[in-house]
């Protein structure tokens, strides 16, 4: 599909930009919930694909082709992070549970359901900021599979490692999830009457 | 019945796996036997289902106008 140094041809040019335009937002939504910087993962993805536009079999691979491109980005962005990532304190997070915490804390006494809620007081702003806090080591499993439904094992091959590492990254994603909506209810004033907020 | 029983800790750990099928034939059998007879744990699996569904319904958003014209032009201009 090249011309060989690096370029497109015209034709193939305008079948890159019609692939790119319609999977922007996809492209998009994907890096939003792995990272804070999305709009720059989205570009370096979409300048890798032009660059490698000729590698593409098949047209209707493309939307696949690229998510694979930028989660391929992204996983070596965590690999640059390993370092200071296994230096996290390992924490009582284990020990959370949330269903446990709210029955204790009891934040709604009058109410019937009081789990329910305690998620419903969470926007979809708020979601995605409680994701934004945890380490994007275990924030990339935990959106892969629980918002993108990926298998482990497709997520063990996009982030280029064993199965059991990801299990026991999701299971800690999971975990500081949980510790993290608490932490954000409580900073964010979300455990409050609505009519005290 | 030959399976260990597991404690509510221990049952809680793998509510998750047990909602993603990804547990082995043993845990899941210790899982389902303890959540035979544990109210609590029945509370906390149900809740874990509704953590998943919020987790997932974060999905749903749309792309700024902004950031989605700013990455048509930068396609644009390749």
């Amino acid at each position: 599909m090249g011309d060989g140094d690096g370029g497109v041809e015209l034709d193939t040019k305008r079948l890159f930009e019609a692939l790119a335009r319609e999977q922007i937002p996809h492209l998009y939504a994907l890096a939003r919930r792995l990272t804070d910087q999305p709009e720059d993962l989205v570009q370096e993805c979409l300048l890798k694909a032009y660059r490698s536009f000729d590698t593409l079999q098949a047209p209707e691979a493309g939307p696949r082709w690229l998510q694979t491109i930028l989660m391929n980005l992204f996983r070596d962005r965590l690999r640059k992070q390993a370092i200071s990532l296994t230096e996290i304190p390992v924490d009582d997070v284990d020990e959370f549970s949330l269903f446990r915490t709210i029955a204790e804390e009891d934040p709604f006494p009058y109410s019937d359901t009081l789990h329910l809620d305690f998620l419903h007081a969470f926007g979809k702003e708020d979601v995605r900021a409680v994701l934004l806090r945890l380490p994007e080591i275990y924030r990339a499993p935990l959106v892969l599979r629980y918002i993108q439904g990926f298998s482990t094992k497709e997520i063990a091959k996009m982030l280029d490692a064993p199965m059991g590492t990801i299990l026991a990254r999701l299971h800690r994603g999971r975990k500081l999830f949980e510790r993290e909506l608490w932490s954000y209810a409580k900073e964010n004033e979300l455990l409050e009457p609505e009519d005290s907020r | 019945m030959t399976e260990r029983v597991i404690p509510c800790s221990e049952a809680v750990r793998r509510l998750w796996d047990y909602l993603d099928q990804t547990l082995s034939p043993d845990d899941l059998a210790q899982v389902q036997d303890h959540l035979s007879f544990c109210r609590r744990c029945c509370g906390e699996l149900e809740f874990a289902k509704e953590l998943r569904s919020f987790l997932a319904s974060a999905a749903i958003d749309q792309i700024p106008p902004e950031a989605k014209a700013r990455l048509q032009r930068f396609v644009d201009e390749l």
